[in-house]
């Protein structure tokens, strides 16, 4: 295909994207002058460029669709909304063509002439009030700051310098055992160096904003309003999220279908809402953002809400759930039913959706790119899906083990933890031909990788790891490896058909010595290892023991040097900040990031360097910059911290991975920058201080909430027992159930969040 | 008219279509990929790309070729593989491809396209996609 034919398809493709926004936007202002000149211009050009090429196909659409347009700006027609959605059908058809164009195909031209024919019905508009037309329509023409580039010219390039670094680590290596002089060694550090910068920026060209997702979603949700006949206001947020371009083409779909899901389902019909309070117009929030290494997707609508209740009938019918575990599910539990296979709530099938191939194939499609799926339903005021997915799929951290004399590696989002056989942590009990490992006192299905894959283990059975998998939104299983190796940042590809059709791999990478290792893949495992029913199992299983939910913390080395951790929920990202951007001001350090001053922690003055790195913490008002000398990795901690013995910057000590490591008492940070007001008397909140539950887990809420945490003593405002016990000196007792999801009468769930801090709020206020 | 590789398997000469391959390669080591099916030998590294190595003979369910180590490299669907062969001898001039005038007989027929003379001897011209599906493809 000729280079010039070539550039017209993909200018055309462009501008398309652009153009879905301006239309819809248009249809709801068809006053607005500037799109309506914007639209007409896209086919004004594509009507140009296509008499060049002897496309008479779209050369007589745009002329058609052109005329009708020029009609409108001339006051001769009214955009109603059947010129509109003659306009949108030329325009999809106009894509359609060009589409075809690149892939030799062809598209029936039988309906040419009745879309025509649409575009030129018109209805005989009031009498034109003259008015000079504006003659001369030209797009206008700006410096081009970017180049078009081919992807597999960016593909090429990427794996040019992926075999740079290859190269680099062979002679990293041979300069490590060959003893190399000073000299030699810090020039390889400046090629190494450089190698990495050009790493990051190949990986950067790779990244496209989200924006190229977002821009078709204004488009869709006029058209599935117009299909249900629902009215539908789109918001969209944080289109400047970039993420990587094969990734934003695997969000595509699941995206696309819980927006069709949340139109078509939650929102309801306009008498419906009026019925209920809410304006005829449902609002549906889209928005990403990135929280470290992960885009954060949200779908919000504000329809009527998932029916739970509804959900677990379904379920009960479907075999999928026993009437005594449904009994047992808490409210989250009923609405995550929505992934299971064949459980749409949907009463009629409508030809969107509804068919039950729906939610689980979203969770299917979300989970392969390692990513996850979550649902939060409230009912009467709608439904917020959030998808959480990595940020590139091409270099994904993972940890490397040996099994059966060879490496595989597993993606570190996966792990829960590591725990060796012998290491007086885990129990392994034969079930018949499975096993099952208790790692303290989780109890989790166990697969035996070498068993799996019909080879012997190389190590015997006690001297083995343990790799705690949990699959995104599965359940939990313990994987026996033979030893674990490192951790790698791995350039990860595709595998071929034959491979996958193995279904234990997700991917093949090569290893820092230039062997190629295959990427396990932990829901495929599962599946493979008959365990797939796990995951309701564990559903249940994390209801009776939550005390052990592992929290997600952020490792870093502190300008000092310490090893600490904070709670990755609290930081929102990682800042480079410049030193002189510090200065102590009001007698604190402050540094100026970006038009924010914020207080700085973790230093007495300025670092030292140039430049320096700090955990920017939020605790949903206000911000705090700490500053680190380096962060170390992500790691899920479960166990118990020993608390500091006063009050300060650090709030206890923990043992990860063997290391004794400080925890931030971000309440502390928070409560030294938060101006107290005068006289403010906190209320003291009394806890059993024997339930692990109470001081682990309830603590930082009840702290949250304004109160301060005793654990003895007496003059208490409010006391928080579980609902057995005796009650202690207090003004008043908030009673709490054992275990998740069995409220009874006067108690609250232990897991209500939202009952648990009316209650306290209600007792602050007349404290 | 058309160029294509001579090459040995399983103690015959055949063709490949030349230009369907990329190089002739000597794979050092093998990474096997447990759980795969018989024909796929495992993985190896060339340069910076991982290839799915497949064994020929296997995929002609002749039962594994042993110690074997010419490989032919080829981009099939995208995906880079090394096809491994008992030896390659050298690229030619083929002729026009003509159909099988007889059945070439179990696990042939699957991957043979037809017939070429090249070098003045008449041989199988084997299909890539096919030797690299491997035997179950078809069953499926």
């Amino acid at each position: 295909m000729d280079d010039l034919l070539t550039e017209f398809i993909a200018e055309t493709r462009e501008m398309l994207g652009a153009l879905g926004g301006a239309i819809v936007a248009w249809e709801g202002a068809p006053g607005d002058r500037a799109r309506l000149d914007e639209i007409f211009r896209f086919v004004h050009t594509v009507k140009g460029n296509s008499g060049f090429f002897d496309l008479p196909r779209i050369t007589a659409l745009s002329h058609a669709a052109e005329d009708a347009l020029a009609a409108v700006r001339s006051g001769a027609r009214q955009a109603d909304h059947n010129l509109v959605s003659a306009v949108l059908a030329a325009i999809d058809r106009l894509g359609e063509l060009v589409q075809a164009i690149e892939t030799g195909d062809s598209v029936a031209s039988a309906d040419d002439e009745a879309l025509i024919e649409a575009l030129s019905r018109a209805e005989p508009a009031p009498p034109p009030e003259l008015e000079a037309a504006s003659s001369v329509v030209a797009a206008p023409r700006v410096a081009a700051r970017s180049i078009r580039l081919p992807v597999d010219l960016l593909d090429r390039m990427m794996s040019g310098v992926s075999d740079l670094v290859l190269a680099r680590n062979a002679l990293a290596r041979r300069l490590r055992d060959g003893g190399a002089d000073a000299e030699v060694a810090a020039c390889f550090e400046r090629v190494s160096g450089s190698i990495a910068d050009l790493r990051d920026a190949i990986t950067r060209t790779r990244m496209q904003r989200i924006d190229n997702l977002f821009a078709a979603l204004p488009r869709m949700v006029r058209d599935i309003g117009t299909e249900t006949g629902k009215k539908v206001a789109l918001e969209v947020d944080g289109g400047d999220v970039e993420l990587d371009r094969e990734m934003i083409e695997m969000i595509r779909d699941p995206l696309t279908h819980i927006v069709r899901n949340a139109i078509d389902h939650g929102i309801e019909g306009a008498d419906e809402r009026r019925r209920a309070g809410k304006p005829d117009q449902g609002r549906l929030h889209v928005c990403a953002r990135q929280t470290g290494n992960q885009i954060l997707i949200e779908v919000a609508d504000d329809g009527r809400g998932l029916d739970g209740g509804r959900l677990v009938e379904k379920a009960l019918a479907a075999g999928l759930l026993d009437e005594a575990r449904a009994a047992r599910l808490t409210p989250q539990q009923r609405n995550a039913l929505i992934f299971e296979p064949g459980l749409s709530t949907a009463r009629e099938v409508t030809n969107l959706s509804g068919r039950g191939v729906g939610m689980d194939v979203v969770r299917a499609n979300v989970e392969r790119i390692g990513g996850v799926v979550e649902v939060d339903s409230r009912e009467g005021e709608g439904v917020t899906f959030t998808l959480r997915v990595p940020l590139t799929l091409t270099i994904i951290p993972a940890l490397t083990v040996r099994a059966c004399g060879q490496a595989f590696a597993i993606p570190r989002s996966a792990i829960e933890e590591i725990v060796r056989v012998n290491g007086g942590a885990v129990r392994i009990e034969p079930l018949g031909r499975a096993a099952v490992a208790t790692v303290r006192d989780r109890r989790m299905p166990l697969v035996d990788f070498p068993g799996l894959i019909g080879l012997p283990a190389a190590t015997d059975a006690d001297g083995r790891m343990l790799v705690v998998l949990k699959p995104a939104g599965g359940g939990l299983y313990a994987l026996a490896v033979d030893a674990v190796q490192d951790h790698e940042e791995l350039v990860v590809k595709p595998a071929a058909p034959a491979v996958m059709a193995a279904g234990l791999y997700a991917g093949t990478t090569l290893a820092d010595d230039g062997q190629p290792v295959l990427l396990l893949d932990p829901p495929g495992i599962a599946a493979r290892a008959g365990i797939s029913l796990a995951r309701k199992e564990t559903v249940v299983e994390d209801a009776t023991a939550p005390e052990r939910t592992a929290t997600p913390f952020l490792l870093f080395r502190t300008v000092g040097g310490a090893k600490r951790m904070v709670e990755a929920g609290a930081a929102q990202r990682i800042e480079d900040l410049r030193a002189d951007a510090v200065r102590a001001t009001a007698g604190r350090l402050r540094v100026a990031i970006g038009d924010a001053i914020l207080p700085l922690e973790g230093c007495a003055e300025a670092p030292p360097e140039e430049r320096f790195r700090a955990l920017r913490l939020t605790d949903g008002a206000g911000e705090i910059a700490y500053a680190v000398r380096e962060v170390i990795d992500m790691v899920a901690f479960a166990g118990e911290a020993i608390p500091a013995p006063a009050p300060g910057e650090v709030r206890g000590v923990a043992l990860v991975a063997g290391e004794q490591v400080e925890i931030l008492d971000l309440h502390w940070l928070f409560g030294r920058h938060a101006a107290p007001a005068a006289g403010d008397r906190r209320p003291i909140c009394l806890l059993a201080a024997d339930d692990p539950f109470a001081a682990t887990i309830l603590r930082p809420l009840v702290e949250t909430a304004g109160y301060e945490v005793r654990f003895e003593g007496d003059g208490a405002d409010v006391a928080i027992v579980s609902e057995d016990a005796a009650p202690p000196p207090a003004a008043r007792i908030l009673r709490l159930t054992s275990a998740a999801g069995v409220a009874s009468e006067g108690s609250i769930d232990r897991y209500d969040r939202a009952a648990l801090l009316a209650a306290l709020a209600e007792a602050r206020k007349r404290a | 008219m058309s160029l294509v590789l001579v090459l040995t398997l399983a103690g015959q000469r055949v063709a490949l279509r030349a230009d369907e391959m990329e190089s002739v390669v000597e794979i050092e080591a093998v990474a096997p990929v447990p759980g795969a099916a018989p024909h796929v030998a495992g993985l190896a590294a060339l340069r910076s790309r991982v290839l799915t190595v497949i064994d020929a003979r296997a995929s002609l369910g002749l039962g594994p070729a042993e110690a074997v180590r010419d490989a032919v490299v080829a981009i099939v669907d995208g995906h880079p593989y090394a096809l491994l062969v008992d030896a390659v001898e050298d690229v030619v001039e083929g002729g026009d491809v003509r159909p099988l005038a007889a059945s070439a007989g179990p696990g042939w027929s699957r991957v043979a396209r037809g017939c070429v003379e090249a070098e003045g001897d008449l041989m199988l011209l084997l299909d890539l996609p096919a030797l690299v599906a491997g035997p179950q493809a078809e069953a499926a």
